[in-house]
């Protein structure tokens, strides 16, 4: 899990792919971030050897999905100016009763177990997971939770398995990169496009924890820019085995692991005899013999989990270990990514939790200037603004995990935010946590501080929230700019597609004049949260205006626009965090659930302040006078980085 | 010889870290919404008698609880901890808060006989009702011989041999079977109910019964009259010397002078 490979690849690759005919093009301008074969991507039609339909549910459906230019996605369709209820109101549920007693069931056993026999702190000073708590995890089923139960795992859901990773989260950060990086991207892989021989062959082992998995992309030179991997792997003489070479950095579990899916160029001939140099994902073992690791890395935080670099030196890897086609690399690893990223929310919003809890128990107890601190409003704000963004992660990833049960394979936006959101939220919990409880915070026996170097990762690995800010900007952009590719293409007929037109120029003109085009969520949101609604409305509105007027302005340049597409990006996650309360908070109602008043409060803050934020992104993604802000920050920067640091005269002087 | 057929009681009760509320009727606690477990020494004999299965000595746990429907979870943990089945014995809840030690005893006697049981193991004591009269009642109910607080238990030759801490040290008895044996504090360490454990208890049997089944009646004898919350804690007074200590004794009448 610690790595950050990979976004803007795929980010780009989906732009350079999908959008060949359309708007946003991959071309020879793309900046310098952009890697030069997504190009090469997008040139040929993706030659993919692929295992069977069966093995690829996500795949073909993602495929024929956007084939029809359609997504049921909300983030996808939010960038069209849409509101697309399906997934988000009601609250999607998807536990069935039995689901719900067998999750129920495991719940307690898996808190006690971290509560009376992990020991975070122990961990954390040894560097290492204690080996009693290793084999007590092992016997819990702690290593195999998504494995089917047939191949010795215990085959739960991805809700079923959100709610036990936020126990995990919630006790020991350490523990969970050690449990994630093996089953969650680590032998992902195997479980997504293993064939059933790869699968029977390799997950029994790995789900009763006997041998541990890594997942190892991040190289080097390879970083977010995951096309640039130099490890190679090239056929034997007598096409048995690939022969790889090369090493990879910052590998979670590679010192520990006998199983890493490792992801390599092979070269591909492609149709016209022409040969390239295609990522391809590997199933290699430590016993194939070549296979070594260095030093555990010294790190700031999860230090209980192994990190180290991985070297392959003529590995003879088996042809059958070939995960997902040879060239099918890429798509692989993203898919790895993405399925695995949901675990991160739910996991933050027990490490919140636990933060809160820390946070309250000081504030109400501790007394100041003759009073209780949690009765002055500097700590009332943050506990509450605490409070609302782990309501918020925790509303987002159960949101995610239940859409992902449903089958939805178009969630990469709604992963992207999730992770996004969880870990600044958590960020920022753990910070305010520490602040309430002063000098006793910052003490290691409190255990907040080790929270908060475990905390600070989350940011950068799977995909550091900057590369996926951008992935949630142009991948939503460039969805939208299929609608407005069409629009373009009507226009130059106009008479045959004057339906086209007519809406789009109906609702262009209402906007103009400041009517609204009639989006509401007034029929799925309680009536309670009214106000809500009508600002969520409101602001997916603006959003779609505001992303539909930067493609008229920038057209396929938007790629270079980062300091925009943040801005694109930010408002996309307050607009997705909205609705994911709006919808929860209306469950909550309509249930009468105990906490719903309380929930209604979180709602109407949270609401009125991202509407705040929303607004203001969007001018600014849209205002000359900050895009000159823009272009002076540019040169701030040149000038520093041309210094090679701080540049200015000193104020003394010298 | 074939091994034993032990039954196990298995108590749904508050679970030991909750902070117990009283009633406003003051007619009980406050059950709602409280989180409970398996009495924790039921836990310990469900522990030993799986420990006698793996063994050998033994050759089927059964666990049985009484109470309501949620009782059901606790069997499971029992299953998943080791128990081959279960017998919920369903009460409901406004008949359950009523129960005596003795009804489950009656109940429990009657368990044993249908299922014909070498052994049954209890735990000394619920931490709810903190009784500690399920098992002597059991034992009397069947004429059977009995051994209480266990902390070790060894089966020789037909006997059980049981010890038992009492003030001042430990008391070996030696009880011929079938026999009631209840356990104590320091029997053994109960392993966690692991999660691929737990799944497979979800396809061991569990029977479900009713008291009139076992022809027991259960309608309350007692009739509780209020539930208080124990006296809260005076502040205690700070004094200078041993002089003024000895006055206060004397004053309160609790020295003689």
């Amino acid at each position: 899990m610690f790595r950050s490979a990979g976004y803007l690849a795929r980010s780009v690759s989906n732009l350079s792919i999908k959008s060949k005919p359309q708007i946003l093009r991959c071309a020879d301008n793309s900046s310098r971030v952009i890697p030069s074969s997504c190009r090469s991507t997008a040139a040929s039609p993706e030659p993919r050897q692929e295992p069977a339909g069966k093995t690829l549910p996500n795949t073909k459906k993602e495929a024929s999905a956007s084939a029809q230019g359609e997504s049921r996605s909300f983030a996808m369709n939010l960038f069209q100016g849409k509101i697309a209820t399906e997934q988000v109101f009601p609250f999607p549920e998807v536990l069935d009763d039995e689901q719900k007693e067998i999750l129920q069931m495991l719940v307690d056993p898996c808190a006690k177990f971290f509560e009376e026999q992990n020991d975070a702190l122990k961990n954390d000073a040894m560097e290492k997971i204690d080996d009693t708590s290793m084999q007590g995890l092992r016997e819990m089923g702690a290593f195999g939770l998504q494995v089917p139960q047939e191949l010795g795992g215990l085959g739960l859901n991805n809700t079923q398995y959100a709610r036990l990773v936020e126990i995990v989260g919630a006790h020991d950060l350490g523990v969970g990169i050690t449990l994630g990086a093996h089953q969650s991207i680590g032998f992902k892989g195997i479980l997504l496009f293993g064939s059933p021989e790869q699968k029977t062959k390799y997950l029994p082992p790995l789900a009763s924890g006997e041998q541990m998995a890594a997942f190892c992309l991040t190289e080097p030179a390879c970083g977010s820019d995951a096309s640039a991997i130099r490890t190679r792997a090239v056929l034997s003489d007598d096409g048995k085995h690939y022969v790889l070479n090369g090493s990879k950095i910052w590998i979670s579990n590679g010192g520990l692991a006998e199983v890493f899916t490792v992801f390599a160029q092979t070269p591909v001939t492609g149709p016209e005899g022409e040969t390239k140099d295609k990522v391809t994902a590997l199933i290699v073992e430590r016993s194939h013999g070549g296979v070594s690791h260095g030093a555990p890395e010294k790190k700031m935080g999860i230090k209980a989990s192994n990190t180290a670099e991985v070297y392959f030196e003529d590995v003879m890897v088996p042809v059958e270990n070939v995960l997902g086609g040879v060239g099918g690399g890429f798509k692989v690893a993203m898919n790895i990514l993405n399925n695995g990223r949901f675990g991160m929310g739910a996991a933050l919003s027990g490490t919140m939790k636990y933060c809160i809890w820390k946070a309250v128990e000081h504030a109400s107890t501790r007394m100041q200037f003759g009073s209780r601190i949690d009765s002055y409003g500097a700590i009332q704000e943050k506990i509450a603004r605490m409070t609302m963004v782990q309501f918020v992660t925790e509303s987002m990833a159960y949101m995610l995990s239940a859409n992902m049960d449903q089958g939805s394979t178009d969630f990469q936006i709604e992963a992207a935010i999730s992770k996004i959101y969880a870990s600044e939220a958590a960020w920022f919990c753990a910070d305010e946590g520490i602040q309430i409880l002063g000098g006793m915070g910052y003490m290691r026996d409190c255990g907040m501080e080790k929270v908060m170097r475990d905390l600070r990762i989350f940011r950068i690995f799977e995909g550091t929230n900057d590369i996926l800010r951008l992935f949630v900007a142009l991948t939503g952009i460039q969805y939208a700019g299929k609608s407005l590719k069409e629009l373009q293409k009507a226009l130059k007929n106009p008479l045959a597609n004057m339906g086209a037109l007519t809406g789009a120029a109906t609702k262009r003109a209402k906007r103009m004049v400041g009517l609204g085009s009639g989006l509401s969520l007034a029929q799925h949101a309680h009536p309670q949260l009214n106000d809500s609604a009508e600002k969520t409305a409101k602001a997916v509105e603006q959003f779609g205006a505001t992303v539909e007027s930067l493609l008229m302005k920038f057209n396929k340049n938007i790629i270079d626009e980062q300091f925009v597409l943040k801005r694109v990006a930010d408002s996309a996650i307050d607009i997705y965090g909205m609705v994911a309360v709006l919808s929860r908070v209306s469950r909550s109602l309509e249930q009468n659930l105990p906490s719903a008043e309380h929930e209604k409060l979180i709602c109407e803050v949270f609401c009125d302040e991202a509407a705040e934020r929303i607004q203001q992104n969007l001018a600014s993604a849209n205002s000359r006078r900050v895009h000159k802000n823009f272009d002076t920050l540019t040169k701030i920067s040149k000038n520093v980085v041309e210094n090679g640091g701080a540049f200015q005269v000193h104020p003394l002087g010298y | 010889m074939s091994g034993l057929r032990v039954l196990v009681g298995c108590k749904r009760v508050i679970d030991y870290a909750v902070k117990i509320r009283v009633r406003p009727d003051k007619m009980g606690v406050v059950t709602d919404g409280v989180k409970h477990s398996m009495n924790p020494f039921d836990e310990i004999a469900i522990e030993e008698a799986v420990r006698l299965k793996e063994k050998k000595l033994a050759s089927e746990v059964i666990a049985v609880s009484c109470g309501p429907p949620q009782c059901q979870e606790t069997l499971r943990t029992a299953m998943a901890m080791g128990a081959d089945k279960s017998i919920h014995v369903e009460i409901d809840l406004a008949t359950y808060e009523k129960m005596s030690p003795l009804h489950v005893a009656k109940l429990l006697s009657k368990i044993a006989q249908d299922n014909k049981v070498d052994l049954i193991l209890l735990g000394k004591q619920a931490i709810d009702g903190d009784c500690n009269q399920t098992g002597q009642m059991t034992a009397a109910l069947l004429d059977w011989p009995q051994a209480t607080c266990a902390s070790s238990i060894e089966k020789t030759n037909g006997d059980i041999k049981v010890v038992k801490e009492v003030d001042g040290g430990l008391e070996t008895v030696k009880v011929k079977l079938p026999a009631v044996v209840t356990t104590d504090l320091r029997l053994n360490e109960p392993r966690y109910a692991t999660l691929p454990n737990i799944m497979k208890a979800k396809k061991k049997p569990m029977e479900k019964k009713k008291p009139v089944d076992y022809g027991v009646d259960i309608d309350p004898r007692q009739k509780v009259v209020s539930v208080e919350d124990p006296p809260t804690r005076e502040a205690g007074q700070k004094l200078d010397n041993v002089q003024d200590l000895v006055t206060k004794l004397k004053e309160q009448g609790l020295l003689t002078s």
